[in-house]
């Protein structure tokens, strides 16, 4: 079942340049994405990309100076910043960065617990997760960094979620903990939860995910299977995509040159053109997302191969 | 298609403060010049024109001298103005340089700089005023020095804050490592970076300053009664208040009120448009 | 700053500034340009200069000034404050009565404007930007800007001259002998300083709250909380008023020594017999010893608000409590 959608999403931010001229900031655009139920969706892109932007669109936590556009559909209901608010706690989760998200000064069996849940189901959770006896009397300030996580993970299940929308979950960790992190998203998906994995960390990604979303400067340029980018490399669709998978340490470590367009200068047409062999005139008009072979891209060279 | 730029309003907030600025700078400095060229006829003695009500003639009506009080007002507050300047001028350099001492030994030097503050805000601050201008034998030097001498601790904490920061941050360590000796990273990084903040802090004590001379004025410690100082002025309505001659002691508090507000919406406008990170709204 | 300190380390630390603090009032005071002498027996006095001598012997005048400070402070150890030349008193017992006075009045307002400050300032945060929180916010903009004794005098004018609602002065009616003053009529004289001293207090605590309120509706952990299904209402209760709670009421105790000089500037204003008025009655008449104790008293209160406010962030900041802070 299709838990969530987001069609042709576009975020912007008021801002002020040097002086006193204001201008929009883009920071997503032409974004369109789907979740079902029991799969990963990792959301991939380098750091800085605006990718928490959009785990903060779908749920409705944007800042004052934002505004949005596009549809977003929850389980086929269109929702907005006010109907989204109804789903979460219950039907859907986030998992936030890092314990900061806690109040301070509040202890973390009472932040897990929240408004919706019970003693009982903390209890049972945080047993299952391996937290220790006391930890719900601790504030967050005293919880190492693998038990931060596992309290935020906690948290998430507490209402039984339907949807997870986790935001790199894993930075801080140490590799056995971020294994073990992707483990537990495995676990939940394969009882059927659906997973927005939102991550910088391409190879963890590629570990546990069973679609891989390629986030470039503001959009998602291609969606596949993570096969795809496993095993079969050449069914990729996108230019960048293979440049992603040959950047890969275990594969030719080879750099992608050139940076990201800044999100303050975006030109039109497709964004990766500049740093792209396949450039050509048809790069510069305005490039639609495509079903090609089992997946979907924003490359007019795609269907070439 | 990704260009969503709207077109920018020619009146954003940022413009609107700039002008709000200007016009609060144009109001204090030409009340300060017209105020140090008034003759003293202006606020003279006429015992023809006592106690008159505010009218075109006497915008803010007379006292019981017949004084003008629109003109006494104005010379009032251009010599609190002075006062100020003076003030904000010793105290800010206490400040910038205990601030930094403090910020670049550390050590004893920041234990003592902390102490010197904890001992200036250990007594009420207008009690300490009362006791330096008191030992200075009150009048104008008595509260200028007072004024002077007791501004500086929270711009002290300020630019202390402010030379840590830049002193630990990653781009002043690297000059280091790149050879840059300590003289040229001040130059070229500390003070640029301190600049901005003296010079806000330094607007931002200006009515704090001016408050604190009219309000040991107005209790018999600052200024002579000779001189048409607001504290004086409102200390003299007073007497005249219960015959209800409400104006006395109105219009002139007012201006200072004006005053104030604006050296205060001037620093904090300072603030907004010299700090890049706030007022994206 | 020394929060993570404990208690005692902080309380040994606020002696020693307290003692330095004395000192420094001693210094001010002895040094000023005036004979406490001639202030004390009076200009006009026909005492001989062998006899003013040996006044002055007597007193200790001509000693060193580290030695007067000492024995004034070994005096004041036997509670010894001196007398009073402006009301022929001891000192310790006016500042006795004139304190009890004044903390009524600071009493009243600290409380007033620290509950309804708050509650305005979480109004004016939680509706930033709407027409009531930019009204409020302008208001009290407006007062923090307004000199305290200029306030005191509109209020005057508004409700004891043109209204005639409340006297114009004194904490008791004139011409009442002292045991005749109803607590009534002490209430209805104090009425006008506590407001005048009250709005005066209450802008800080409004602004704080309200951009506090503010800055925490911004904050990770609220918007966390929206995700997890809290509504505003749980929000507000459940993060926001724990968050702003605490160090509202710790800026409400740090702020004893703006309180006390609203104070003095009110109650001059007023004429209200408290220790405000005693001020600047004893720096008027040079009253030496007087000036001294007050400066003693004033920055006694001073500490214990600073002292208790790093207290209650000791007892009730569980980041400080447990210790191991990390910032």
């Amino acid at each position: 079942m299709e838990l969530l959608n987001v069609k042709e999403l576009l975020v912007a931010f008021s801002m002020y340049k040097k002086g006193f001229r204001k201008y929009e900031l883009e920071v997503i655009h032409q974004l369109s994405l789907n979740v079902n139920s029991g799969e990963i969706v990792a959301v991939v892109g380098s750091s800085g990309s605006g990718k928490s932007i959009l785990a903060e669109a779908v749920l409705g936590l944007l800042p004052k100076n934002s505004h949005m556009h596009g549809e977003i559909f929850y389980k086929g209901n269109k929702v907005d910043k006010k109907s989204i608010r109804k789903y979460m706690g219950t039907d859907i989760a986030y998992i936030p960065q890092s314990v900061d998200h806690l109040d301070p000064v509040m202890k973390v069996g009472e932040q897990v617990v929240g408004v919706h849940g019970t003693k009982e189901r903390q209890k049972e959770l945080f047993k299952q997760y391996n937290l220790p006896e006391g930890t719900e009397k601790k504030y967050p300030f005293q919880c190492s960094g693998g038990m931060a996580r596992r309290v935020l993970v906690t948290s998430a299940l507490m209402g039984k979620p339907d949807l997870i929308i986790a935001d790199e979950p894993t930075p801080g960790l140490d590799l056995k903990m971020a294994l073990e992190a992707l483990k537990d998203f495995r676990e939940l998906a394969d009882r059927g939860t659906g997973i927005l994995l939102i991550t910088h960390d391409i190879d963890l990604a590629l570990g546990v995910a069973d679609r891989i979303a390629v986030f470039y400067a503001g959009s998602i340029l291609e969606i596949a299977p993570v096969d795809d980018f496993v095993e079969h490399s050449e069914r990729l669709r996108h230019p960048y995509s293979q440049a992603l998978i040959n950047a890969l340490p275990q594969n030719n470590f080879e750099p992608i040159k050139g940076t990201q367009p800044y999100a303050g200068d975006l030109f039109s047409g497709c964004l990766f053109a500049p740093r792209c062999h396949k450039r050509d005139d048809k790069c510069a008009c305005d490039v639609p997302m495509a079903d090609v072979r089992g997946g979907k891209v924003r490359c007019v060279h795609a269907a070439d191969g | 298609m990704h260009k969503y730029h709207k077109k920018s309003r020619l009146l954003n907030r940022r413009v609107v403060l700039l002008i709000t600025m200007i016009i609060a700078a144009v109001y204090l400095v030409g009340v300060f010049i017209w105020g140090c060229c008034l003759s003293e006829d202006a606020y003279g003695i006429n015992f023809n024109e006592k106690f008159l009500a505010p009218s075109p003639e006497h915008w803010f009506g007379t006292d019981n001298l017949g004084r003008d009080m629109f003109f006494r007002s104005i010379k009032g507050l251009s010599i609190s103005m002075i006062i100020g300047l003076i003030s904000v001028g010793i105290s800010s350099v206490i400040a910038i340089v205990m601030g930094i001492l403090s910020a670049v030994f550390g050590g004893w030097v920041d234990k003592v700089v902390n102490f010197a503050i904890d001992l200036c805000m250990g007594l009420p601050h207008l009690v300490l005023l009362i006791l330096i201008s008191f030992m200075m034998g009150k009048g104008v030097m008595g509260i200028t020095i007072a004024a002077a001498v007791t501004h500086w601790p929270s711009m002290t904490r300020m630019i202390r804050q402010e030379v840590l920061q830049v002193r630990n941050s990653q781009y002043v360590l690297a000059a280091y490592k790149m050879g840059r000796s300590r003289w040229q990273v001040a130059v070229k990084h500390i003070i640029p970076h301190i600049l901005p903040v003296y010079f806000i802090g330094a607007t931002l004590l200006f009515p704090h300053c001016i408050m604190h001379e009219s309000a040991v004025t107005f209790l018999g410690f600052g200024l002579p009664k000779e001189l048409p100082a607001i504290g004086v002025i409102l200390s003299e309505a007073m007497t005249h208040i219960v015959t209800g001659k409400w104006w006395l002691a109105v219009f002139p508090g007012l201006m200072l009120l004006i005053a104030v507000i604006f050296f205060d919406l001037i620093g904090e406008g300072l603030k907004n448009l010299l700090n890049p990170q706030t007022g994206n709204e | 700053m020394f929060r993570t300190k404990s208690l005692v380390a902080e309380i040994i630390r606020l002696v020693i500034l307290l003692f330095a603090v004395s000192l420094l009032a001693f210094i001010l005071i002895t040094s000023a340009p005036i004979d406490p002498l001639t202030s004390y027996i009076g200009t006009e006095s026909t005492l001989s200069p062998e006899a003013r001598q040996e006044i002055a012997s007597h007193w200790g005048l001509n000693d060193p000034l580290p030695q007067r400070f000492f024995t004034w402070l070994g005096n004041l150890f036997q509670g010894d404050m001196g007398m009073s030349i402006t009301y022929k008193k001891p000192v310790a017992q006016v500042i006795g009565e004139r304190f009890s006075m004044s903390i009524v009045l600071m009493l009243i307002a600290w409380v007033l404007s620290g509950i309804i400050g708050f509650l305005l300032g979480m109004a004016c945060g939680k509706h930033e930007n709407s027409v009531f929180d930019r009204i409020i916010k302008t208001i009290f903009l407006g007062l923090k800007s307004a000199p305290t004794y200029w306030l005191g005098l509109i209020i005057l004018t508004v409700f004891a001259v043109l209204l005639g609602w409340f006297p114009i002065g004194m904490a008791s009616p004139i011409g009442k002998a002292a045991e005749d003053v109803t607590i009534a009529d002490r209430i209805y004289h104090l009425i006008l300083p506590a407001f005048t001293l009250t709005i005066v207090s209450m802008g800080d605590v409004i602004l704080y709250t309200r951009q506090k309120y503010i800055d925490i509706a911004k904050s990770d952990y609220v918007l966390y909380a929206k995700t997890r299904g809290e509504t505003d209402r749980q929000i507000t209760k459940r993060h926001i008023l724990r968050n702003i709670a605490l160090p509202a009421i710790t800026l409400q105790f740090a702020s004893f020594s703006e309180l006390f000089g609203g104070m003095a500037l009110a109650e001059n204003v007023f004429s209200y017999p408290g220790i405000g008025t005693a001020t600047t009655a004893a720096a008027l008449n040079a009253d030496v010893p007087l000036l001294l104790g007050i400066s003693l008293v004033s920055a006694i209160f001073v500490f214990s608000g600073n002292l208790i406010a790093n207290i209650l962030y000791g007892v009730f900041d569980p980041r400080i409590r447990e210790g191991k802070a990390h910032a």
